[in-house]
């Protein structure tokens, strides 16, 4: 059995102009030990996939479908069964780790918090297992971190603690939004390295979610691409990035600026991402697609099988190869 | 090519609580008309400081900024010799850097009527410099908040042309932008520059935009310049450590695994820096001269310029490995 399988999800925000859907429909499985990328450009809705899972939809948000974690139904929980939930079983970190963390409480409180919480320990014990938590992430000199605030630590070190926070109750799936976009390369490095290595021994699964496909390259098993809160196509890393077959996950590799050979000129998906409660009818993506046919815009893509792993949401399959396996 | 910005021994400061943070730390700079020079480092290395200081947002403690032959100064209230108009800058942020309040048109020809420009033939040119930069003519009855960031950008750099710009000074000008957009702005200031023959100053932490993009590439750490050369010259053969670590924490998105290394450590306190070459407490090849020596900024037989004491001046640059 898989950790978490997501069947139809749909999440519909409450906006000023009336209802609309952010995720439509999607659905997706993650295994235990597996780390799954998530990409797609904003609003695409890959932050909104991962905040129903946690019971975090804004105000008037609602989310529909099923979501088994585990082999437990999660979308159903009451707010009791979620704060059960949250930071146990699925932990997340966030992009900006200024403003995850508390700026004025030290880091010891932040760290041992939750496990007095979820674990009821008492606080000698909930230090030492801090104590350990700082020293799995590398950061230097623990029991002086414990005494320090945020702001005495750079991006780098904040993340780093932001991650060993996740960690503490020792969480079965791991919720990655963007967790290096704010970070200098060098810095970004580190943080990967980590999260593999915590993978690798703790059999964590962990679920990213970025817009940076060389992220996505050196971290991820699978790879999901969404565009307009719908599954464009999935695949193994490999195959994905090496052979993409949708036009859009195409476009988006295209458009890295070491892709394409010479001169300056970069290639470009035409137009630009749409807007929430705007997405055109049938395949979102046709009024951008180079190979849109009249049939795009009438009816929803269906799932199309490139091999047993790897699917495309496009029935033209404008860049079908001679020999595919397993079709 | 025309030499068009020059800086020369530039130190820019801040003061804090009476203490001195001395961000650029010495930099020896030219751009020439038609270049494209990228500037990268990491956070808090400088580079946005220097960005600053070269339309005189800042005023450098010591050293010269010239621009096309004459001082450039500190902007003030009071209006600029005309000359320094085509100096211009584009910001990072394109939410922050327009106002909510004021329609596009009007922001556009604030510097067509500092020039004396009469207000119809202002509104004239502001349509086509938002033809230009690929946005429609009536934008210009519309508010910031009617567009999206890669639009805003559009409106940024239009707005900057309209001051008949020979340098641009643009500062993580598509960091803010979506994968789509950060192409089409990047491929417009491109052709901008071609167009023109204007000099531009891309500063960027993205190091793979700046490789395209770029004619030469200066890399600084910790407010000081440790290697200038051509884009090629750059990535091909990393002649400093620290440039050679940031192009190995780059990751590669083609689908092998390719995990980037890191490099350990964080960028020193400028306020305190280190004795020495600044590099050398992250160093992977530091030596024990490299805590006592500063190395200088040397040119290589192949003519880049590095600041490491494992480089010889007039030498062929020695490989980095590690």
């Amino acid at each position: 059995m898989k950790l978490l399988e997501v069947t139809d999800l749909t999440v519909t925000l409450a906006t000023s102009s009336g209802d609309a859907q952010a995720v439509r429909n999607l659905s997706f499985n993650l295994g235990h030990g597996e780390i799954l990328g998530i990409a797609g450009e904003s609003g695409s809705g890959k932050t909104m996939t991962a905040l129903s899972l946690l019971g975090l939809l804004p105000y008037k948000g609602r989310a529909e479908g099923s979501v088994l974690f585990d082999g437990r139904e999660i979308l159903t929980c009451t707010k009791k069964e979620y704060r059960n939930l949250r930071g146990k079983d699925i932990a997340m970190i966030f992009q900006d780790p200024m403003t995850s963390l508390h700026p004025m409480l030290t880091i010891e409180t932040q760290l041992t918090e939750h496990l007095r919480y979820h674990r009821k320990v008492d606080k000698e014990s909930a230090r030492q297992s801090a104590l350990k938590l700082l020293d799995t992430v590398k950061i230097p000199d623990p029991a002086a971190a414990l005494r320090a605030h945020p702001i005495q630590f750079s991006g780098g070190m904040r993340q780093r603690i932001a991650i060993a926070m996740a960690l503490a109750c020792e969480p079965k799936l791991l919720i990655a939004d963007e967790p290096t976009t704010a970070l200098d390369v060098t810095v970004q490095a580190g943080i990967l390295k980590l999260l593999h290595q915590l993978r690798d021994e703790r059999n964590l699964s962990i679920m990213i979610i970025t817009h940076d496909l060389g992220v996505l390259s050196s971290l991820t098993d699978r790879i999901m691409i969404m565009y307009a809160g719908s599954e464009v196509e999935s695949g193994k890393t490999s195959d994905l990035l090496m052979n993409p077959r949708h036009p859009y996950t195409n476009g988006l590799i295209s458009a890295l600026p070491g892709a394409s050979k010479d001169g300056k000129v970069l290639t470009s998906i035409k137009g630009m991402p749409p807007e929430l409660g705007n997405f055109a009818s049938g395949c979102a993506f046709h009024p951008r697609c180079a190979f849109a046919e009249k049939s795009c815009s009438d009816s929803v893509p269906l799932a199309l099988q490139i091999s047993d792993t790897h699917r495309i949401f496009c029935p033209i399959n404008p860049l079908k190869k001679s020999v595919d396996i397993g079709v | 090519m025309k030499e068009i910005l020059n800086l020369k021994d530039v130190v820019v400061e801040y003061e804090r609580r009476n203490e001195t943070i001395r961000a650029v730390a010495g930099v020896d700079l030219t751009l020439n008309s038609g270049e494209i020079l990228g500037l990268v480092g990491e956070s808090g290395c400088g580079k946005s400081t220097l960005g600053k200081a070269m339309v005189g947002i800042l005023k450098p403690a010591l050293g010269e900024i010239t621009f096309d032959g004459e001082k450039v100064k500190k902007l003030t209230r009071g209006q600029l010799p005309k000359h320094f108009r085509n100096l211009q800058m584009v910001f990072q942020d394109p939410y922050g850097s327009l106002n909510p309040r004021r329609k596009i048109g009007a922001q556009i020809i604030d510097g067509l009527l500092v020039s004396g420009m009469k207000i119809i033939e202002a509104m004239e040119n502001a349509e086509s410099l938002l033809g230009k930069v690929g946005l429609p003519k009536d934008a210009i009855d519309r508010f910031p908040h009617q567009f999206s960031g890669g639009q805003r950008q559009r409106i940024a750099i239009a707005r900057a042309l309209a001051a008949s710009p020979t340098v641009i000074i643009a500062d993580e000008p598509i960091s803010a932008l979506d994968t789509s957009s950060q192409a089409q702005v990047a491929n417009l200031l491109v052709n901008l520059v071609e167009e023109f023959g204007m000099g531009m100053v891309f500063i960027s932490h993205d190091l793979s935009i700046v490789r395209r993009i770029s004619d030469r590439v200066a890399v600084m750490y910790l407010g000081k310049i440790v290697e200038i050369g051509t884009t090629t010259q750059i990535w091909q053969n990393p002649s400093h450590p620290y440039t050679r670590a940031l192009i190995s924490a780059i990751p590669h998105a083609d689908g092998r695994s390719f995990m980037p290394s890191d490099l350990p450590g964080d960028v020193p306190n400028p306020m305190y820096p280190p004795t020495g070459c600044r590099f050398h407490p992250r160093c992977p090849l530091a030596m024990p001269e490299c805590a006592i020596t500063e190395p200088e900024l040397v040119t290589l037989s192949d003519n880049r310029q590095v600041s490491c004491l494992l480089q010889i001046s007039n030498t062929a640059p020695t490989p980095m490995t590690f």
